[in-house]
């Protein structure tokens, strides 16, 4: 009785865990149960039992309700297919003007809206595309076919990658200085001898269409919700489910809204990117002194001045981090949007891997990948730089960077000029290397991998063999083992006893909702797999964050590699897998595991550093050792920022488990990726997608709260 | 006795969700403990006073007094719960947006403890803010605050940011922009506060001056009472919301109204705040001494000339004219004695 007095919580725990193996063994596995479904509502199956809701027929497997709850929400995805359907054929139809036909046609309101958007988004594309690459339909979005039959001189003629490269230079140096300046040059020069020229530039056209829009968009809603409480908690639970939600899942209603293409992808990285703009812009805003929002209220300001002219520009810093994100979430979606027909590197990417030449996919990764980090680097220290007094300066101090640009304009016009005579034969390797011209490594990566596999195979195969028999199975099985019933009053449980009831109830919505759904079994193996990527994540981020600790030096520097494997394209991690590992579950948890360990090892590292130093002085004072100052003060203190990178450790394996459908799994992210490709898919891509975001969210509501308690608790802020 | 310029009328400051409701049903009679246990927290209580053209008012109080919600309310920075603030005559609270916009454009200034520059804008240009909010041209917004910033002893540093000025430099720039405009009204939240001890002496002297020459309407909030004691021509204590008194420097230290004025008086050396007037006796006996002090003249700096004479001083006023006496017994009464004895 003592005992749990003092020690409740630990009981609590106990008692839970009683429980939830009782009901485990006492919920025995029925006989007909077999763990592939398939997606059961479509497959008509005599021992099928059926249900009609709202007016769609649900067929399911039935099981003990114990075992498996039925899913009562299988209506769910049919119902939100027929609505997107009904809401772009059939809703408000009204009488448009067809500029084409020159007459008005009765169409759909938002089959037309979406049209509009589609052929605004078109026409930014091509706009910026053909200022890089050279084109016809710029113009012919002004005039007509006709006309430039008629008229063969007008064309846009892009520009020579010389051009293209300096400017990036030119930009690199104002913003950062000398070294990013010769990145920025490396990294140009890189691209067009390799001949990644053409791709790079289609990604890079997407990524300035993508990248402003959401900043425009992000911006103009993170103010309103400063503004206003109510749209602020309107947004909030959009934002928390966009942020779990994987990339996949919000391509497939809008393939249904937008169809296929550019612009397709361009707004669905909106989507995608919108979320962290706005929560950085809030954060930005809410950072601001109340001191300067009076002082520019006594200023006399109006709401207009106070907003464009003290509240943005005090928030700059935040909001130029958050435009670092949206183009960090840019990159990524380049890769992902590939699969609706964008065009770029990551559409190379992915032919590759499809092809499984490695060495092609390797080359075409790295150039975005390095991209990536040139243009993280360069947003990054557009937020950290200061704007200086320029008053004093001449004129053409002033404006020097303009002037050299100008410069390397006319400079690279008039190599472009000359090496059209010069490379008379073939191409003029001064305006633009084509693919094939370019040196290609991809031989040489394909050898290596086929070395790779002679040589090793045998180990790894054994390695293999042995993760996936002993390991993965078993863990699988023992997964699906659980009872639905248990595992809900297990997660339902820790809820409560880490944050009373209204934890209890979230989570408990959040299971229900899985739990409901027609896909139980495949969010249990995704499941399973973030599970064993994080705790292996876990293990290696928090011993490799300790160790670097030790040392000023190895700390920041293991920071500076988080940061630039952060900016990795996720998919890029794909590469290497598969040349290692082949096309098996291993490569998938591999790539969850190096993914994943970005944010165990950078949190571990950042906990452990704002332990204060007076702590630590205290600490020394006190004589303790090495060890006992690490065990006794560093680490509780750490813990709750350490549970955080959990937090985000469960995240990122999350995305990277649903990433790994591509290479074959049989979890939630094979089915969105089916989704992708079906015509109905819209309804299941969105309700997997959110099952996968509500896993998610459970695991981030009880982290949260707890870590919220716990830093209450130690009186840290 | 000229008009006042702030007028308040029982205002009220209560935060909470149902504050007004409550605050109707209270009657005007503000328990903050019965507010409290109902999920409000009163903030100002029954405030009423006046503050004159040309007088500095400091509300001096410790943290959570309300002082400043009193300030915010007034500069309507919050909305009062209840009451009538009127600034030369007009109703402030009934002001709609656009009134009071334009009144905070031309009659109010305002400085603050954080000093709150625009981190993106140099000096000159943060000086020249107000004046740009106004819609004044950009030459002449300059122009002003360039005299602005010589006018805080600047000069030399207007090009420079924000984060490359001292604490004591930055508030100079906070002082410079709120009278950019030049206000009627200054409002002044604790200006010196975050500011070390020393470069506070400084601009405490500094303000003085300013204030000498520019005559401005003041209202300073401080917790520091020998801040108050130095700077008001008068103070007013607030202790919960709730105004304790509100008089000249030297009758709060003479005649404190309440225990807790009390407190902050026992400290105070009186010599150094009353003047010769405050302890005179109104008076004039037979048999003075030669020599003559006036009536205006703090006591610490006459006290050693008095205490040196045996007979009772005359005390003149500005036209030299004998108005009363002290005898050399009241100065050592008045900086010694009538203490509680509290070792």
């Amino acid at each position: 009785m003592e005992l749990i007095r003092k020690y409740p919580k630990l009981f609590q725990w106990l008692f839970l865990l009683i429980v939830f193996f009782a009901l485990c063994f006492a919920i025995d596995v029925p006989e007909t149960y077999k763990f592939i479904r398939g997606q059961a509502e479509f497959i008509k199956d005599p021992n099928q039992s059926s249900y009609v809701l709202f007016g769609k027929e649900v067929r399911y497997y039935a099981f003990d309700v114990f075992w498996r709850l039925p899913p009562l929400l299988g209506w769910l995805p049919i119902w939100i297919n027929d609505s997107l359907f009904f809401l772009m054929n059939e809703w408000m139809p009204m009488e448009f003007w067809n500029e084409d036909t020159q007459e008005f046609k009765t169409r759909p309101l938002v089959l037309q809206i979406t049209r509009n958007v589609t052929s605004f988004m078109t026409f930014l594309i091509e706009l910026i595309r053909e200022i890089l690459l050279g084109g016809l339909n710029t113009i012919v979005a002004f005039s007509s076919w006709d006309w430039i039959d008629a008229n063969p001189w007008a064309e846009l003629p892009g520009l020579p990658w010389t051009i293209v490269a300096a400017g990036a230079t030119i930009l690199a140096y104002k913003l950062s200085g000398k070294g990013l300046a010769l990145f920025a040059a490396l990294v140009m020069i890189y691209i067009s001898i390799f001949g990644q020229w053409k791709p790079s530039m289609q990604t890079l056209s997407f990524i300035l269409v993508a990248a402003p829009l959401s900043f425009i968009f992000g911006l103009g809603l993170g103010v309103a919700a400063f503004k206003s409480k109510r749209v602020e908690k309107t947004l909030y639970p959009i934002l928390l489910v966009m942020q779990t939600m994987p990339q996949y899942a919000v391509l497939v209603p809008a393939i249904v809204l937008f169809g296929v293409g550019d612009h397709a992808a361009v707004i669905i990285t909106m989507v995608v990117a919108v979320p962290p703009m706005i929560l950085l812009t809030l954060l930005g805003l809410r950072g601001i002194s109340p001191e300067v929002i009076e002082a520019g209220k006594m200023s006399g300001c109006s709401n207009w001045q106070l907003m464009s002219k003290v509240l943005i520009p005090t928030a700059r810093r935040d909001i130029l981090i958050g435009v670092n994100q949206v183009i960090m979430v840019c990159f990524s979606m380049a890769v992902i949007s590939a699969f609706i027909g964008a065009k770029g590197l990551g559409f190379n990417l992915l032919l590759a891997l499809n092809q499984l030449n490695i060495g092609l996919a390797l080359e075409a990764g790295l150039c975005i990948s390095l991209i990536a980090i040139l243009l993280d680097k360069m947003s990054l220290a557009w937020a950290n730089k200061q704007i200086d007094y320029f008053g004093n300066l001449t004129f053409f101090q002033r404006h020097k960077n303009t002037f050299f640009f100008g410069i390397a304009v006319i400079l690279g016009i008039l190599f472009a000029y000359f090496g059209s005579f010069y490379f008379k034969e073939g191409y003029n390797y001064l305006f633009e290397i084509p693919h094939n011209k370019g040196i290609s490594t991809a031989d040489f990566w394909n050898k290596g991998v086929d070395w790779i596999f002679d040589t090793f195979f045998v180990y790894i195969k054994a390695f293999n063999t042995w993760l996936i028999v002993d390991v993965l199975q078993p863990m699988r099985a023992l997964y699906l083992r659980m009872p639905a019933v248990a595992t809900l009053v297990l997660v339902v449980g820790a809820g409560y006893i880490i944050g009373g009831i209204r934890s209890a109830l979230v989570v408990c919505g959040l299971t229900l909702f899985i739990a409901l759904s027609p896909w139980w079994d495949r969010a249990l193996v995704t499941t399973y797999m973030a599970t064993f990527g994080v705790i292996i994540s876990c293990i290696i981020g928090f011993t490799v964050g300790t160790l670097c600790f030790q040392n000023k030096n190895s700390a920041s520097f293991m920071l500076g590699v988080c940061d630039i494997f952060q900016t990795f394209p996720s998919f890029v991690y794909l590469i290497p897998v598969m040349m290692l590992f082949g096309i098996t579950d291993t490569s998938v948890l591999i790539a969850v595991i190096v993914y994943a360990t970005i944010p165990a090892t950078r949190y571990t590292i950042e906990g452990l550093r704002s332990v204060p130093t007076a702590l630590h002085d205290a600490a020394t004072m006190s004589g303790v050792t090495k060890f006992q100052r690490l065990f006794k003060i560093e680490f509780p203190l750490a813990f709750p920022h350490m549970m955080l990178g959990l937090n985000q450790t469960i995240v990122f394996a999350l995305f990277m488990v649903i990433i790994g459908a591509f290479i074959g799994t049989e979890d939630l992210g094979q089915y969105i990726l089916k989704a992708l490709s079906d015509k109905k898919g819209a309804g299941i891509g969105l309700t997997l997608g959110i099952c996968v975001a509500f896993i998610g969210l459970i695991f981030d509501n009880l982290i949260r709260t707890w870590v919220d308690q716990r830093k209450k608790h130690l009186g840290i802020n | 006795m000229s008009d006042p310029i702030i007028k308040c009328e029982g205002v009220y400051k209560i935060f909470g969700e149902n504050a007004k409701k409550m605050l109707e049903e209270a009657n005007g009679n503000v328990d903050a403990k019965t507010f409290q246990e109902n999920g409000c927290i009163v903030g100002v209580n029954n405030a009423s006073f006046e503050v004159l053209k040309g007088e500095m008012l400091v509300v001096m109080g410790l943290s959570g007094s309300g002082k400043s919600t009193l300030l915010r309310c007034i500069s309507r920075l919050t909305e009062a719960t209840g009451g009538k603030i009127f600034i030369e005559g007009q109703n402030l609270l009934q002001l709609n947006n656009k009134e009071l916009i334009d009144l905070r454009r031309n009659k109010m200034g305002m400085v603050f403890q954080s000093f709150a520059l625009l981190p993106h804008k140099t000096v000159l240009e943060n000086i020249a803010f107000p004046l740009q909010i106004k819609g004044i041209k950009t030459e002449d917004s300059i122009s002003k605050a360039m005299e602005m910033v010589k006018l805080v002893g600047l000069d030399g540093r207007e090009n420079y940011f924000p984060r490359e000025l001292s604490g004591g430099q930055q508030q100079r720039v906070g002082i410079a922009r709120s009278l950019a405009v030049e206000p009627d009204i200054w409002f002044l939240d604790e200006p010196f506060s975050a500011l070390d001890p020393l470069i506070r002496k400084e601009m405490q002297d500094e303000f003085l001056r300013l204030q000498e020459k520019l005559q401005k309407t003041i209202m300073f909030i401080t917790h520091d009472f020998d801040e108050a004691l130095k700077l008001a021509d008068r103070i007013a204590i607030m202790k919960d919301g709730v105004i304790e008194q509100l008089d000249t420097p030297a009758n709060i230290v003479l005649n404190p109204a309440t225990e807790y004025v009390r407190k902050f008086t026992e400290e105070v050396p009186r010599e150094k705040v009353l003047i010769i007037e405050d302890v005179m006796e109104a008076s004039a006996k037979d048999n003075l001494s030669d020599l003559k002090v006036s009536k205006n003249e703090i006591i610490e700096n006459v006290a050693e000339k008095i205490l040196t004479q045996e007979k009772t001083v005359a005390v003149v006023d500005e036209n030299n004219e004998i108005i009363g006496s002290i005898n050399p017994s009241k100065i050592i009464n008045t900086v010694f004695g009538g203490r509680k004895n509290n070792s």
